[in-house]
Parts: C-alpha cells; structure tokens; sequence
C-alpha cells in the first residue's frame, strides 16, 4: 500500500501499524505525536492502528518557534 | 532593597498556575542550542515556547532537552497555522507529545506581515477552550478583541507590540493600556521587541508579563540581550507598581525655595 509520511510517499506493506510508521521515522521515546489524516491517535493506540492505502500520516515533534 | 526583594509576592499567575518569571522566552531564531540555552539561563525565564513541526530525522539535539535540562516549563505555540482548524490541531498534537494542555494560540492571516487573523483566531480559541485547553492567544492590540477573547475563556491575552521579528517596539501605546485597564486575565506583550527599553515600557504600561524571542536570538550577543531584559521586565515592573509621578508642563523644584543664602 502506498502512505504518505510527513508529506513523503512510502510503500509500506499491508499490515503496517502506526507504531511501525512512526518508529521508522524517530526512534524517539517520548514528545512525539502523529495525526493520520488529520486525526490525532493517542500514543497508547499507535500499536493497534493499522495503517490503509492513501492515508497521510504527519508525525510531530517540538522544535524551535515563537 | 534589590529587586528581588521588591519582586516578592508578586508572582505571574496564569490560569491558577505561579510563573516564576515575568519574562517568557521564545525559542525561535538562535543560531544553536548551546546559544539558546546560555540566553535562556540569562533571562530567568520560567516558560518558554516551542513550534510543532514535522519530525527531521537529521536534527541533532532537541529544543526539549534544553528546557528539559533547566526545568523550564514548556508552552507549544501553533505558529504557522493560517486557519482555526490547522492551530486546533497543532494544539491536538502539542498536547499528545508534550503533555501539556497550554498551548500559545497563533492563527495568522499572511506571511508578509504575520499579523493574527482574529476571525480564525476566535474561532480556533472556543474551540479550544470548549476542549479543555488553556488557551493564550497571539492577539492584535485591538480592546475589543482582546475583550472576547477572554469573554470566551481564555486564560490570557498577548496583544503583538509590533508585528513578530520587526523590533518596532510598542507602536500604540495607548491601545496596549487599554486592554490593561479592561482585562480580568493576565495581559502579555507578545511580538515586536526590539530591545531593553521596549519591554520596561510594557510593563510600565500595565501587561504582567513579556513574551520574546528574535530580541535575544537574534541580538549580537543573545545571553547578554537575554539578562537586559530580565533586568528591564523587572524595573517595569518595579515602576509600574511604585505608581510613577504625572507628567507636567513645567518645572517643579525638587529642592526647597525658603532659606535660599541672600533672599
């Protein structure tokens, strides 16, 4: 299936979770978040959620600003 | 008597929560994180923002160990965001990695300026504070705006001195007094500063607390702009509460006339 990672298309096999996503893109334990299609999914729930052709998944991080 | 001792019992509350500084940092602009964490240390500050971006697996060391490292509590910002529904979910995502249901509300209508849109800024905060948030929203120096804003519920208002980055200073004064003189939450001068005298005219104006960020990353030397202006948040503060004497037309002898030698 096809998902689109902070704006960055991947071939992700069926199956993949949200946890698997995010933990390919930070190995960071703590102060990140991800929204799939513009819905936050708790982090407790990331493993449970698994990822359909299409989706968009932004995942975020605190960085410097304001 | 130093200024600490002037200071005592005068601390920042916001939403039922003491700040121990009157000065809140940005983090926005400075050229490394040793810079950042060497101005945040001058400042004093005990609350200081941050921005929510994508993650960049490049990025070496993170904005949240410096905070982390100096027990500075965090406040995310939704910087970036031109619509209520994109600050919502900013906030959403700040609270999800952060921990922390204060978010620092910015909703702006174009690049060029950055001034808040306060249509989308309204909306964003009641929706947000309908969700539990604490909300502190980058306002325009608009009285009346500022008024429905904390109508709505917010836990504080940051009226812009000048548009963000431009250290123009306070450009209205006067509409800056006024939001004081109306509101029942913590007034906070957001946006503008350019240097030391700017934030002593803030809170000599009445705001209870000064946010900034370009004025020190940006300054020359940041950790020395950085203690100027905890020196200058506290001397107005300072002034504002000692009540400073009305201003005149004219002279007013300071010195005694009786007993002038040869009168």
């Amino acid at each position: 299936m096809r998902v689109t990672v902070n704006g960055e298309a991947r071939e992700l096999p069926d199956g993949t979770t949200v946890a698997d996503a995010v933990a390919a893109v930070t190995p960071a334990a703590s102060g990140v978040a991800a929204a799939l299609n513009d819905e936050v999914v708790r982090r407790a729930a990331w493993a449970a959620t698994p990822l359909a052709d299409a989706d968009r998944l932004e995942v975020l991080t605190a960085v410097q600003g304001g | 008597m130093t200024t600490t001792d002037g200071a005592a019992g005068d601390a920042l509350v916001i939403a039922g929560e003491a700040i121990a500084s009157r000065l809140i940092m940005g983090t926005g602009g400075a050229p490394s994180m040793r810079v950042l964490g060497e101005a945040l240390d001058a400042s004093g500050t005990a609350l200081t923002t941050v921005a929510m971006r994508r993650v960049d697996p490049a990025a070496r060391g993170s904005v949240l160990d410096v905070l982390r490292e100096r027990g500075i509590r965090v406040l995310p910002n939704t910087a970036g965001c031109f619509t209520a529904g994109e600050a919502v979910l900013t906030a959403e995502l700040a609270r999800e990695a952060l921990g922390t249901a204060w978010v620092k509300l910015e909703v702006i209508a174009d690049e060029r300026t950055l001034l808040p849109d306060p249509i989308e800024l309204v909306d964003a905060a009641e929706r947000l504070v309908a969700d539990g948030f604490t909300v502190l929203p980058y306002t325009s120096d608009d009285p009346v705006l500022a008024r429905r804003l904390e109508q709505i519920g917010c836990a504080a208002v940051m009226p812009l001195g000048s548009p963000i980055g431009s250290g123009l200073g306070i450009r209205n004064p006067h509409n800056i007094e006024l939001i004081v003189e109306a509101a029942g939450v913590p007034v906070i001068l957001d946006a503008g500063l350019g240097t030391a005298s700017d934030a002593a005219l803030a809170m000599e104006l009445g705001c209870d607390a000064v946010l900034l960020a370009t004025a020190v990353t940006r300054a020359q030397d940041p950790a020395l702009m950085a203690a100027a202006m905890r020196h200058a948040v506290e001397a107005g503060r300072l002034a504002r509460r000692a009540g400073r004497i009305p201003e005149r037309r004219y002279a007013q002898a300071s010195s005694p006339f009786e007993g002038i030698s040869g009168s």
